[in-house]
Formats: C-alpha cells, structure tokens, sequence
C-alpha cells in the first residue's frame, strides 16, 4: 500500500472532528427549538442508509486485495454478513457471521 | 448535584450497560483497520477522540488508504454523520434549555448509542426534569466514550501483529454491511440502499470516488419519495 502522507491525515483528521461536532452542535446549540422542514428531516434519516451501500458496493465488487478480480470468498462474506444483519438485526453477529464466512471462503472452499 | 439527578446519571449508565458489549469490538476493529490503512498510533487515536463517529472513521480510513482527495474524503465521512443533526433536533425539546457549556459538551458525546438510550427515557414515564435529563444523557456516555478511545488504543496495538492472510481488508465493507442490514427495515430503506449500489457501480468510473456523493444524492431522494409514496397509498 502507498503512505499516505501525514498532512493529508491531519487535515482528515481535523477538518472531520470539526465538521461532525458542527452537525451535532448545530440545533442543540445554535439553531434552538426551530423546526426543521419535514422533507429535510425525512432526507436526512436516510443518509446512512443512502451513502455506506454505494462505499461498499464497489469494495466487494473489485476488491483491493485481488487486485480487482471478482473474488468468491468476499461475495460469500457479503451475502452472509447482510442476511444475518437482516435477519438477527445483530451489528456484531452480522461482522462476526460475515468473517467466518470470509475465512470459511479463503481457507476451506475456495 | 441533588440525590434525584444523581439517581438520573446513574439510571443513563444502567441503560448503557447493554451496548458495551457493542462498542469494545467495533473500537478495536477500527484501531485494526486505521493501523493496517497505514495511520500511525497518535493519528488513529486522535481520530476516535475527535471525531468520535464510528461508520464515519471507517469511511475517512478507507478513502484515505484509497487515495481519494481531502474534500472528497471529508464529503463522504460528514455525509454519513448528517443523521446527527436529526439528533441533536430532536434533543431540543429535552436539553434546549440546559446552560451552553452543557450543551456544548452534550454535543460532542452525541453518538448513535447515547442518543438513542436517552430519546427512549425521555418519552417514558414518569417523566424526568430539566437537570435530570442532562444527567441522564452523561450517564449514557460516561463509560461507552472512554471505552471507544481504549479499545480504539488497543486495537491499533493489536492490529500491527495481524499477518496480511486474515484479509482485514475486508472487515471494512462487512463492517458497513453490519451497520447498514439492520436499518433495511422498510421498503423505502430498501429501495434507497438498492439506488445506492446500483449507481455506485455505474459510476464507478467517475474520478476520486464522486460517483458515491451522486449515488448518496440519488438513494436519499429514492429512500424520501418510496416513503412518501407508501404513506399516500395507506
């Protein structure tokens, strides 16, 4: 992997802290009791839903690590951690169900 | 401090107790992926101290180790944390009136779990006072943040040892499939996460990881409208 140089961290770092403590700030301690539009609160209760898809998407289609060759194993490890979120409602069994299924894909099957 | 907000403080930390289980693995995993990414030890901690924003540090790594531009990394990661807003919102009515520096403080420990242990005592009964509601929301957070900057410590302690075959790479995007499967409980949250892959491959070919911003855009507008529809239909 290439190094990242330290600057470029630094201003992620800093720049990120100060952006999401500025979210969180915002109507606690600015904005007050002021109503927010029902379509801006509806759009905003999807963005977790609406970004993380689309980051993975292509992580699980082109894996770094394979250099970009659609690899079994990963796709196994998706499927599996997305049915067991879906179905248990479990972050930490879906991660956990997910690399087992990723070990099970690299060292037994595939 | 009066014995009733101290029965307040100390009720918020029971409520939390549950998801610690939660936060030590989901800390150390990031103290693993952020070291393996290549950030070193005082920049992954000063990361989960400042941002403190789980899905969002992930994010920020991974572009990072990607290559991505700053402005498209801090795009991504602050995307992610809008929901915030929506919190610090609803919290309004409870802690609005609580003196600044409170509020100030209340902002920075504003996470998914603190948030949502305090909103649910909030709308139970008996109904709690001003003071006793800020005491309840520190009681919320005043173990889970302390053990996310340890575990965040000692994952990246960990994580150096970890040979390149267990394939922590790809405990990212099982990580944001985790976080993600559990909110698909709606055809509109289904509808928008499904716009999100699809148009993330598509534009894949964009430069610097925007064809995600356009995806972002485009599955919150399908997740709004599916969910609007279905209300008009009932």
């Amino acid at each position: 992997m290439t190094a990242i140089s330290d600057a470029k961290v630094w201003a992620v770092i800093i720049l990120l802290g100060i952006g999401t403590y500025l979210i969180r700030f915002s109507f606690l301690g600015l904005i007050g009791d002021r109503r927010l539009p029902p379509l801006v609160l509806r759009l905003l209760r999807f963005t977790p839903v609406a970004v993380l898809p689309a980051l993975v998407a292509p992580m699980v289609a082109w894996p770094a690590a394979t250099g970009g060759e659609l690899d079994p194993a990963r796709i196994l490890a998706a499927a599996a951690a997305a049915a067991i979120g879906i179905g248990t409602r479990s972050v930490l069994g879906a991660i956990a169900g997910g690399m087992a299924a990723l070990y099970l894909g690299i060292f037994v099957l595939f | 401090m009066t014995d009733q907000t101290r029965s307040a403080f100390v009720s918020g930390f029971f409520g939390s107790l549950p998801f610690v289980t939660v936060i030590i693995p989901f800390a150390m995993l990031f103290g693993v992926v952020a070291t393996e990414a290549g950030l070193d030890l005082l920049q992954t901690m000063s990361m989960s101290f400042f941002v403190i924003a789980g899905a969002s540090q992930f994010v920020a790594v991974q572009l990072l180790a990607d290559q991505a531009p700053t402005l498209i990394i801090l795009a991504s990661a602050l995307a992610v944390n809008m929901r915030m807003a929506m919190y610090s919102a609803a919290l309004v009515p409870h802690l609005g009136a609580a003196p600044l520096w409170q509020r100030a403080f209340a902002a920075y420990l504003l996470v998914d779990q603190s948030y949502g242990i305090a909103i649910k005592r909030y709308e139970e009964d008996p109904p709690l006072g001003r003071p006793q509601k800020m005491a309840y929301f520190f009681g919320t957070i005043v173990l889970i943040c302390p053990l996310w900057y340890l575990f965040t410590w000692i994952g990246a302690e960990v994580g150096t040892a970890i040979p390149p075959e267990y394939a922590l790479d790809f405990a990212v995007p099982i990580t944001f499939i985790a976080l993600i499967a559990p909110q698909l409980k709606s055809l509109a949250h289904l509808a928008a996460a499904l716009v999100s892959v699809v148009t993330a491959l598509a534009l894949a070919w964009m430069p610097y990881s925007t064809g995600v911003l356009v995806a972002a855009v485009a599955a919150m507008a399908t997740g709004a409208a599916v969910e609007i529809w279905m209300e008009r239909r009932r």
